[in-house]
């Protein structure tokens, strides 16, 4: 297999007594969806806070696209192709949905020192936000403020943030969380279409939808990698079966 | 009514415009020189408004020291007149660039902080400008500075004729209207709001949003700079009591008056504003007491300002 | 003479920083427990003295007209937190700035109304008039001893208040985390008005000590609140410990500032350009202090623990 995009090694962050990422070494490959699973507080929002540097890990390396980016800001990484999306949403209610979007184009469009130019009438801008739009089925409310939309239709939103630049990584948390059948179903297609063009490290807790997609699959417990591999693998993993699968989801599995 | 929904907004920022326009023919006919006064000092302050909305309604840095600018950019008239320099061509840029350095050293501090810390800091700076020109002997103190002439621009402007600063003073609000309504627009306004909105998205998106903010407060802090040159040459003085925290206060109830965050909201503001303290100041001495009991009423009961009423008539018809 | 000159200072020093504590107290315990801004705790400071111009001469004795001068700020505080202040606790701090801002105008102009334009003195009785001679011809003003006396008992008090006793737990719990007050049963609401008039009190307490020193004039809030903003910007905001030692070292280094510097700035510079430019520079100490620690520090000294 080729070098990985990005590299992570004995990532650790403590929260007082809890050691919320203990440790956590995991690559993703090159046009490869890795899903991180493991029951709720298993540490990985937490992780992905620390990928996208919202949250200094206490000890740890992380490698993106062959350098080092432990010590860097979020938006730097952003800049070196990093892409994410939030648990818990989050967009910019004052602004219509197109902006939200438009935004998020705009960040890998160079420098934002223009001053004349409406940036709503730059079709370099407009035409890549209206097409992510479109993907996550949202273009008919492109003219609509974000704060009016449904909580379902928030999620596709922060889904086309995530989308809409040329991030070579996206980090996706739990982003099918809050969305109706219908919507993710048409998610899970667009995230396997994009597959063969970006690198995917996908949260989510529906076992189907995992499967469906993910061609590795690591397990956090308790802030730990307890197993990494492929699916198959980590069905047949006793360790994972006992800490997790069997435990908490008997009916998913 | 035929439209729908009848333009309300852009008649009144039309009207307003025309008005001050035709003000200096009118205020000649009827010979009423005093109206404009009123209105060089309406505009002068809508200038200092309209910049204070770029970084305070779109950008959400609530600076309260924004009367520090207009007092940089007054001293850049009346420290060169004192040794004798009156060209435009030097006081101008002057104004501009002092302004723009002081938001960017000031700003580089204020900026790594945020809510109410940056409220206050931008106040304490301002203070600081405010008491080194009162202990500069020099240029005036306390007293503050006369100022002789007016900036000289020979062969293109006379600066000393009432109509045509008029009319320079009236081509700043026109100019600061459209440098604002360009800048909020273009990427760098995207960016701007997108910041006031959701900071930690915009980092997460790739925007460096510290260094965007600066840009803005500078911008902001030489157009209000500009506004202060044009206040020096209206009053042919400048006391530093001008740049008191109060007048910023004032430049800020401007804004939110008008409507924070709308392009025209700041003039309407600054228009309303003057006009209530100049009738009350003439209805009595204790105006302060009936002005302040309406800027409380206005913040506890009104949200949106004028403008944000004119929308709601645009769309009640 | 140097050195007379120099205890002096100190003592003026220690004066202004304990004025500026009393009026910062206030301050930073409102924003830490409500989040509040504000701009009008100036006006408290004013109120207070013109209270104590007033009632001085009526009761015919100084410290009785402070002790009721006192209560009455106290209950003006009540009065404004009723009226105004708790309407804006849930408001944005754009909201709370110009809402307080209008207090200003208000009591400015009110009293205009009530005393007149002229600044108003206080007479001081003649055991509090005299001087205290030291050995080697040190001379303080009895009025001043008593200011740094009164200034440091609030404080210790105030220290003791909301470190020792229960309702000082509820501040100090407030202050750090609002929910969890609420969370304690506490009626936060009574407790909001108790601290704002507190700092009132304290604020107008400021007023009074300094009005027989300079008189009691309109607006006299208004550039003090700033300092004592940057005291608590320094200290931290929400923090006492913090207000107090803030107040100290810039009370001291605006006093010492403005006596020594141009002496210090000889040094380096020709006598022409020291005396331009160290009076600007002096005036401009205690802002250029608060930058420093601010760009190492941006919540400042002593940072509330949870925001
Ligand atoms: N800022 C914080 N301060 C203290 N503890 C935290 C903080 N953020 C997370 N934690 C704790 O760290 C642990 C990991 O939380 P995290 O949100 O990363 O879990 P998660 O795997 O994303 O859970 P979920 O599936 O519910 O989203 C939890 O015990 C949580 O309570
Ligand atoms: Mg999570």
């Amino acid at each position: 297999m080729n070098t990985p995009v990005l590299e992570v090694r004995e990532l650790s962050k403590r929260f007082g007594g809890i050691n919320a990422t203990d440790r956590v070494d995991l690559d993703v490959h090159e046009g490869e969806i890795l899903a991180v699973i493991g029951p709720n507080g298993a540490g990985k929002t937490t992780l992905i806070a620390q990928l996208a540097g919202m949250l200094a890990p206490d000890s740890g390396r992380i490698r993106f696209a062959g350098r080092d980016i432990t010590g860097l800001p979020p938006h730097a990484r952003a800049r070196l192709g990093m892409a994410r999306s939030f648990q818990i949403t989050s967009i910019f209610d004052a602004l219509s949905v197109l902006d939200n979007t438009l935004l998020a184009v705009q960040a890998h469009a160079g420098h934002s020192y223009r001053f004349w130019r409406r940036a709503r009438r730059d079709k370099k801008l407009t035409e890549p936000a209206m097409a992510a739009l479109q993907q996550v089925g949202l273009a008919d409310k492109a003219a609509a403020n974000a704060r009016g939309l449904s909580h379902g239709e928030h999620r596709q939103l922060e889904i086309a943030m995530a989308l809409a630049g040329t991030s070579k990584l996206l980090l996706l948390d739990e982003p099918m969380a809050g969305m109706g059948g219908e919507e993710s179903a048409r998610m899970v297609d667009l995230l396997r279409a994009l597959k063969s063009s970006k690198s995917i490290l996908l949260i989510e807790h529906d076992m189907d939808v995992v499967f469906a997609l993910a061609d590795r699959i690591t397990v956090m417990v308790d802030g730990k990698a307890i197993a990494s591999g492929a699916p198959e693998e980590i069905r047949a993993d006793e360790n994972v079966r006992r800490a997790y699968l069997g435990v908490e989801t008997p009916g998913d599995a | 009514m035929q439209l729908s929904r009848p333009p309300v907004r852009l008649g009144v920022r039309l009207l307003v415009l025309l008005t001050f326009a035709i003000l200096p023919g009118l205020t000649a006919a009827f010979d009423q020189p005093f109206l404009l006064d009123l209105a060089l000092r309406m505009m002068i302050l809508a200038t200092a408004a309209v910049s204070l909305n770029l970084i305070l309604g779109y950008g959400g840095m609530i600076s309260f020291g924004h009367a520090a600018y207009i007092g940089i950019g007054a001293y850049a008239v009346g420290i060169p007149a004192y040794y004798g320099e009156y060209s435009g061509y030097v006081q101008l840029p002057l104004a501009i660039g002092a302004g723009a350095l002081f938001a960017l050293i000031t700003g580089f501090i204020c900026l790594r902080t945020k809510g109410v810390y940056f409220i206050m800091i931008t106040l304490a700076f301002a203070q600081m400008a405010y008491f080194a020109f009162v202990s500069i002997e020099e240029y005036g103190g306390d007293d503050g500075l006369v100022i002789n002439l007016r900036s000289k621009f020979t062969g293109v402007i006379d600066m000393e004729s009432t109509h045509e600063f008029y009319y320079v003073v009236l081509v700043f609000l026109v100019g600061a209207l459209y440098l604002v309504s360009r800048i909020v627009n273009a990427r760098f306004g995207m960016v701007i709001q997108g910041a006031k909105d959701n900071e930690p998205r915009m980092q997460s998106l790739g925007f460096d949003t510290f260094r965007y903010r600066l840009a803005c407060y500078v911008i902001a802090g030489a157009m209000a700079a500009a506004a202060g040159w044009l206040m020096g040459n209206y009053n042919y003085f400048f006391s530093p009591e001008m740049m008191s925290w109060t007048h910023s206060g004032e430049l800020i109830f401007m804004v939110v008056l008008g409507g924070a965050g709308s392009l025209f909201g700041p003039v309407l503001g600054a228009i309303v504003l003057i006009i209530l303290e100049e009738v009350l100041s003439g209805a009595t001495v204790y105006w302060p007491l009936i002005l302040g009991a309406i800027l409380i009423s206005v913040v506890l009961f009104a949200r949106g300002g004028l403008e944000g009423a004119l929308a709601m008539l645009e769309r009640r018809k | 003479m140097e050195w007379v000159l120099f205890v002096s200072q100190l003592l003026n020093g220690l004066q202004l920083g304990v004025l500026l504590f009393l009026l910062a107290a206030g301050l930073t315990l409102v924003f830490g427990i409500m989040d509040f801004v504000n701009l009008a705790h100036g006006s408290l400071y004013m109120m207070g003295a013109y209270f104590c111009v007033t009632l001085n001469p009526l009761l015919g004795s100084f410290p009785l007209a402070v002790l009721v001068a006192v209560v009455l700020t106290f209950i003006l505080g009540i009065a404004v937190e009723l009226v105004v202040s708790r309407h804006l606790y849930q408001r944005d701090h754009l909201d709370q700035v110009l809402a307080t801002f209008g207090l200003i105008l208000f009591f400015n102009g009110a009293v205009h109304l009530i005393w007149g334009p002229e600044g108003n003195p206080i007479a001081l009785p003649e055991y509090l008039n005299g001087r205290f001679i030291l050995p080697a011809g040190i001379e303080i003003p009895t009025f001043r001893v008593a200011i740094i006396a009164t200034g440091l008992a609030v404080a210790a008090g105030l220290i003791w208040l909301v470190t020792m006793t229960r309702m000082g737990m509820l501040i100090r719990a407030g202050a750090s985390n609002r929910r969890m007050a609420g969370a304690l049963g506490v009626d936060i609401k009574k407790l909001f008005t108790l601290v704002f008039a507190l700092g009132a009190a304290m604020a107008g307490l400021a007023g009074m000590m300094i009005t027989p020193i300079t008189e009691a004039n309109i607006g006299m809030g208004d550039d003090i609140l700033i300092v004592a903003f940057v005291v608590i910007i320094i200290g931290g905001i929400g923090s006492i410990r913090g207000a107090f030692i803030a107040a100290l070292i810039v009370g001291m280094i605006d006093v010492m500032g403005r006596s020594y510097l141009d002496g210090f700035m000889k040094l380096f510079l020709d006598n022409q350009s020291a005396e331009t430019a160290s009076p600007a520079l002096s005036a401009m100490a205690i802002y250029i202090l608060m930058a420093g620690i601010l760009y190492f520090r941006p919540r400042g000294l002593f940072p509330p623990r949870h925001r």
